[in-house]
């Protein structure tokens, strides 16, 4: 049996990034899945927000929970990106000095979802947006 | 080392959460950059920064984070204060600047816990 659920990612609004996630973790906890599961989806499905509010004035998050695994899957409708490898590199970034005074842009997003999802995958095609799909095992 | 040793170590004003000041804290980070916090999972931690806005709290609730410390005597707005409150994360102020207050704390024996 799988529980699929979709949230919207405001993109106007930077104050507001993190709901989803936040929703996200709430039920995970609710269905009994182990802390370190949760935190991984949690962190991996923020880092995703957070990416699609700053590049691509906001998207959509698809969370697939089944007994096995739980699959993310984040898409946007924003600009691209032009080279994945570079973007993949921790500390390379596009974004502004007022993202990094709010405490994002480090350039390190993209390895932290890859770092906690146990599969990584990313789309992109410039001018049409950005799907990136993770999943993460349930030990439990 | 329990929260509560952390404010009185610190001097710090208890703004959210007084009731959680008896949680045991394993390791601490301190950092302005949320990306660099999430890069890092550390067990029962408390975060130092200097950054006010709701993702510090966000970056902690995904973080399992039990308690911020804001350091050079910042008073967050009400609406974070809120939402730590609801996430039951401790939220205390000081004046001692970052790199004073992360001293202070190593020093008293709570170390990172991060592999360098």
């Amino acid at each position: 049996m799988s529980i699929v659920q979709k949230y919207a990612i405001s993109g106007d609004d930077f104050s507001r990034a993190g709901e989803a996630s936040s929703a996200i973790k709430n039920k995970l906890k609710q269905m009994g899945f182990s802390p370190e599961v949760i935190r991984n989806v949690s962190i991996a499905a923020y880092e995703g927000e957070i990416n699609a509010v700053i590049h691509a004035n906001g998207g959509e998050i698809t969370v697939t929970v089944e007994p096995e695994a739980i699959s993310i899957v984040i898409s946007d409708t924003g600009g691209g990106i032009p080279d994945i490898g570079l973007a993949m590199q921790e500390g390379y970034t596009t974004a502004s000095d007022n993202i990094r005074a709010l405490g994002f842009g480090a350039g390190m997003g993209l390895p932290n979802m890859k770092k906690y999802a146990d599969e990584f995958d990313i789309q992109s095609e410039v001018g049409k947006g950005t799907v990136i799909t993770m999943k993460i095992y349930a030990k439990r | 080392m329990i929260i509560k040793e952390i404010s009185n170590l610190l001097d710090c004003t208890v703004l959210c959460c007084e009731e959680h000041l008896g949680s045991d804290v394993h390791t601490a980070c301190g950092s302005d950059m949320m990306s660099d916090v999430l890069a890092y999972v550390k067990d029962q931690a408390v975060l130092l920064t200097g950054l006010l806005n709701p993702q510090v709290v966000r970056t902690a609730e995904m973080m399992d984070i039990i308690c911020i410390v804001f350091v050079r005597g910042k008073i967050p707005d009400q609406t974070v204060i809120g939402l730590a409150e609801e996430k039951g994360i401790v939220i205390l102020s000081t004046k001692a600047r970052m790199y004073e207050a992360c001293g202070i704390l190593y020093e008293s024996g709570l170390r990172g816990g991060a592999n360098v």
